[in-house]
């Protein structure tokens, strides 16, 4: 039997590193006579820089270089669409955090204290806090947005970041010929990723002042174009490469500290390691957007959805970064995986004076779903309609469009749902409380997430000896990539996957990948992997029929690298026959190559209207259903998951192991999102940047059972029909709790993170809350 | 700058003696000059767990603990347990089952669970959440390394 067969509970590839502690992350590299860098973060949330005095920390023991952003043309700026920001703040500073200046010395020690030695001259200035205010003051974030480069019609101005629209159907026509009509506000709140690993670089300059770059990272090509951008180099004079990466939840596709070790690198002459701390980590690089959120939504008597409208207000942070793109791709998830004929979603994101808010696991579509999803429950109860029924009703089918207007590759929904009703027990009498003094139910909400977008690649190439490598430059971030390309290639191949190398991901050698993100490296590069491994295959026919003497037609794979004449098994090549011949007499070397975009339009032109669209091609949706039990603490009001069901339509399971993973990983994440993780500011400044007082579920949270229901509905663009699993289990999580402690309690909270506190007050303060 | 002063580890078995300034932690005297960089800096505040070793075969956190207050005590990381059969059983277990994904606090949380099945051969469910809660993982939601440590105990008492 093939070890690489679909479907196979493969163990990642690497397990046995990290079991033995081998596996390096970039903290645990050393170079020969390295440095170790340290940055003086910003105390300010907003001023000018005036005046800086280096002269006291470069006569310090150790000291070999200092950067601040004298070092970087005010040109070089980077950013994935708006390109506002500088390795380091230059003339102002913009969140408590920000880095102003860094220092590369022979200890970590000597460079903290030089760091802390830097005298830098502010001139304070009001800060921005919030959005509203944003939109209203006459105080600018950013003095001249106008003259940023952006890579799409962003209409970017004053404090405006980016603002998208788009709209289907008739909006005051829908809500015309609609019964009832609900309008809800939801917040949604600053979540920190907390990855294990902190973020951290390694640089070193070559003989020829060329640079390689190791880094926490989800992209080693997005990690060459920021630091390309910030340093004003020629991506060619950059070499990125990853070492094991502890964690990757969105914090690591931009850049965080790599344009600077980077820089220090290059004025040191010397390699330069910084890793932040925890709090720096906490502080400088990125968390997940607070959302405010309106939503209106025309029903009819019967409970069929007709209009709706969605507006939202972000906040966006200092910078740009990934914003546009979640605010967009929020939008384009506001009618959720539902048919509504009128639908308008429109919305901004703003700067204002703190750190910058970017990409995180659900991209904008968990706020979006905590929001429509628990209005649904909302409008259900009013209506007298079962909750579920209710979605059963309305939600997308078969080819029914996502909003926009593309047609899914395949939707599982209906049997996400159905499966997680049926074996949560929806139309049993609910679960019983543990104990007196607490209150249960169950909660259910749905979502769908995309994964097909940009650009992607794969090189499978034979060896002198018939065994593989595999060479893709997707960044596994620890979810499994590696294993799951290997068994794609292993599978088109008929070969068992230890005879597949996979080539750790390196700009220098590796076909381009955009990153290991938004779910798409199962679909977009396991689609390259399978395109490649055919071009292997077809040259090895073609070999085979030369030495076989018969037509290519004829011949077929068979299992454990062998090609044979079709059906008669015992006439065949191996694949270390075909090589040889391939290397020293005929053909030449075997290779196979393949690249792609993804080219679905997100917007239907003919159906739906859109303004600010960043991303013209993004789509191909997974689905998801999810179903919680709650228990809540009449006392403290304090909510626990009991238990948790969870399907994901996944197109194909290359590994169902790995995806239960995903989707077990994502329920906990979103969990926490739900119930505990709050970034609180004291004024400009982060109150809890330590894992002390921001809590992540532990193991003792974490639910007595999550039944990860794997569903397969054969996408039509996808590797075998895969599709991605990564993040569509995360966004429906928050709202099923929330209707679970709506349904247990009555208190409809509409507000993030469900603490005890929140709950208790909306129990003791019920019918009214929020 | 701090006193130095001169420390002997039995670190997996062997003696290492280390000159080291009386503030620095048990982490950064076995990652930085040792090299067993399977304890991971995580908080460097004892929380997260990543950086759990053995000191006396009981778990403590190597960024709270003072290189200088383990004198001539032996110090164990997952480095030094390849062959030890709970570790095997561990190590087995955590692959076979998808216990692990990024690996970050893979060895923390091995080192955790090693303590808890050589003093609890048998644990139930709960008793491992009890003693991994000082464990943070961010990936895997948990239920694979509880369904692994209990295989484990189960394979180990075969």
């Amino acid at each position: 039997m093939n070890d690489s067969a679909l479907g196979r509970r493969l163990p990642q590839l690497g397990a046995r590193e990290k079991l033995a502690g081998r596996a390096q992350y970039v903290a645990d590299l050393f170079r020969p006579d390295m440095l170790h860098g340290a940055i003086l973060a910003s105390p300010f949330a907003h001023a000018r820089i005036v005046g800086c005095d280096l002269s006291e920390a470069l006569a310090m023991p150790g000291v070999r270089a200092i950067i601040t952003g004298d070092d970087f043309d005010e040109a070089w700026r980077m950013g994935a669409f708006v390109k506002d920001e500088h390795a380091l703040a230059k003339d102002k500073v913009r969140y408590v955090g920000e880095p102003v200046a860094a220092v590369a010395a022979e200890t970590e020690a000597q460079a903290r204290a030089a760091a802390a030695a830097i005298r830098i001259d502010y001139d304070e200035l009001p800060a921005i806090l919030t959005p509203k205010e944003a939109l209203t003051s006459d105080l600018l974030v950013h003095e001249h947005p106008e003259r940023y480069f952006k890579t799409f019609d962003s209409g970017t101005a004053g404090n405006l970041c980016s603002r998208t629209e788009f709209a289907e159907g008739d909006i005051e026509a829908g809500f015309a010929a609609s019964d009832l009509i609900f309008e809800n506000h939801f917040h949604t709140q600053a979540q920190a990723h907390v990855a294990m690993e902190p973020c951290g670089a390694l640089a070193e300059v070559d003989t020829s002042g060329r640079l390689t770059l190791w880094s926490a990272n989800q992209s080693v090509f997005r990690v060459q174009a920021c630091v390309s951008e910030a340093l004003g180099l020629p991506m060619s004079r950059l070499r990125c490469l990853t070492p094991w990466i502890g964690g990757g939840f969105g914090n690591k596709m931009e850049a965080h500290v790599q344009p600077i070790v980077a820089a220090l690198a290059l004025k040191a002459r010397r390699s330069v390691k910084l890793i932040l701390t925890r709090e720096e980590d906490f502080e400088m690089v990125r968390a997940r957007h607070p959302f405010s959120i309106r939503i209106r939504t025309g029903v009819t008597r019967d409970g069929m959805l007709v209009a709706r409208e969605v507006e939202v207000l972000l906040d966006g942070g200092a910078y740009a970064d990934d914003s546009p793109g979640v605010l967009a791709f929020s939008l384009l998830c506001g009618r959720g995986p539902y048919r509504i004929p009128h639908v308008r979603c429109h919305g901004r994101v703003m700067y204002t004076n703190k750190l910058r808010f970017g990409a995180f696991r659900g991209f904008g579509n968990a706020q979006m779903t905590f929001a429509t999803e628990s209005q649904m429950d909302e409008i259900a109860g009013a209506l007298g309609i079962d909750p579920v029924d209710m979605r059963l009703r309305n939600m997308m089918k078969g080819k029914d469009p996502w909003f926009g207007g593309q047609v899914p590759g395949s939707n599982g929904l209906l049997e996400c749902v159905e499966r997680v009703r049926d074996e949560c027990g929806w139309q049993a009498s609910p679960p019983a409380p543990t104990k007196p003094g607490r209150r249960r139910a169950l909660g259910f909400a749905l979502a769908g997430h995309q994964s097909g977008l940009l650009g992607t690649g794969a090189i499978v190439r034979m060896l002198e000896d018939g065994t593989l490598v595999l060479n893709t430059g997707a960044t596994d971030i620890g979810q499994g990539s590696d294993t799951v390309l290997s068994q794609l290639c292993a599978e088109t191949l008929k070969i068992p996957v230890d005879r597949i190398a996979v080539v750790s991901p390196d700009t220098d050698g590796s076909p381009f990948n955009w990153g290991t993100t938004a779910s798409r490296v199962t679909f977009m590069t396991g689609r390259s992997v399978v395109e490649a491994a055919r071009e292997v295959e077809r040259k090895l026919r073609d070999h085979a029929a030369e030495m076989l003497e018969c037509a290519a037609v004829d011949l077929e794979l068979v299992e454990g690298g062998f090609v044979a004449v079709k059906g008669v098994s015992n006439l065949r090549v191996s694949f270390l026959e075909i090589a040889k011949r391939a290397h020293w007499q005929a053909g030449g070397p075997i290779l196979g190559s393949h690249t792609w975009v993804y080219e679905r339009p997100t917007i239907d032109p003919k159906r739906a209207a859109a303004v600010g669209l960043p991303f013209p091609k993004i789509g191909n949706y997974s689905f998801c259903a999810v179903a919680v039990d709650v228990e809540v603490d009449e006392v403290t009001g304090r909510a626990e998951v009991r238990r948790a069901w969870s399907a994901c339509d996944v197109g194909r399971a290359v590994n169902p192991m790995l995806v239960e993973g995903q989707i077990e990983g994502s329920f906990v994440q979103g969990m926490g999102f739900a119930l505990l993780e709050e970034m609180v500011w004291d004024g400009p400044r982060l109150a809890n940047p330590t894992l002390m007082d921001y809590k992540i579920p532990t193991i003792k949270e974490a639910p007595d059972e999550i039944r990860s229901i794997v569903v397969e509905s054969q996408d039509v663009d996808g590797p075998y029909g895969a599709k991605g699993a990564g993040e569509v289990g995360l966004v429906p999580v928050a709202a099923a709790i929330a209707n679970a402690v709506a349904a247990a309690t009555g208190a409809r909270i509409r507000r993030l993170p469900l603490t005890g506190e929140r709950i208790l007050t909306a129990i003791t303060s019920a019918p009214k809350q929020d | 700058m701090s006193e130095m002063l001169d420390v002997t580890l039995i670190v997996n078995g062997e003696q290492r003696v280390l000159e080291v300034p009386l503030a620095e932690t048990l982490l950064t005297s076995l990652r930085d000059r040792l090299g067993y960089t399977s304890a991971k800096r995580g908080c460097n505040q004892g929380v997260c767990g990543a950086c759990t070793v053995h000191v006396r075969d009981t778990t403590v956190r190597a960024c709270l603990s003072l290189t200088a207050n383990c004198e001539g005590l032996p110090v164990r990381t997952v480095e030094g347990c390849d062959d030890d059969r709970i570790m095997q059983a561990l190590a087995r277990s955590f692959e076979a089952g998808a216990a692990l994904q990024c690996g970050f606090c893979t060895p923390g949380m091995l080192m955790s669970a090693h303590a808890l099945l050589a003093a609890n051969p048998a644990p139930s469910a709960m008793d491992v959440r009890e003693a991994l809660s000082g464990n943070l993982c961010r990936c895997t939601g948990y239920q694979k390394i509880i369904a692994a440590v209990l295989a484990a105990a189960r394979e180990l008492a075969r």
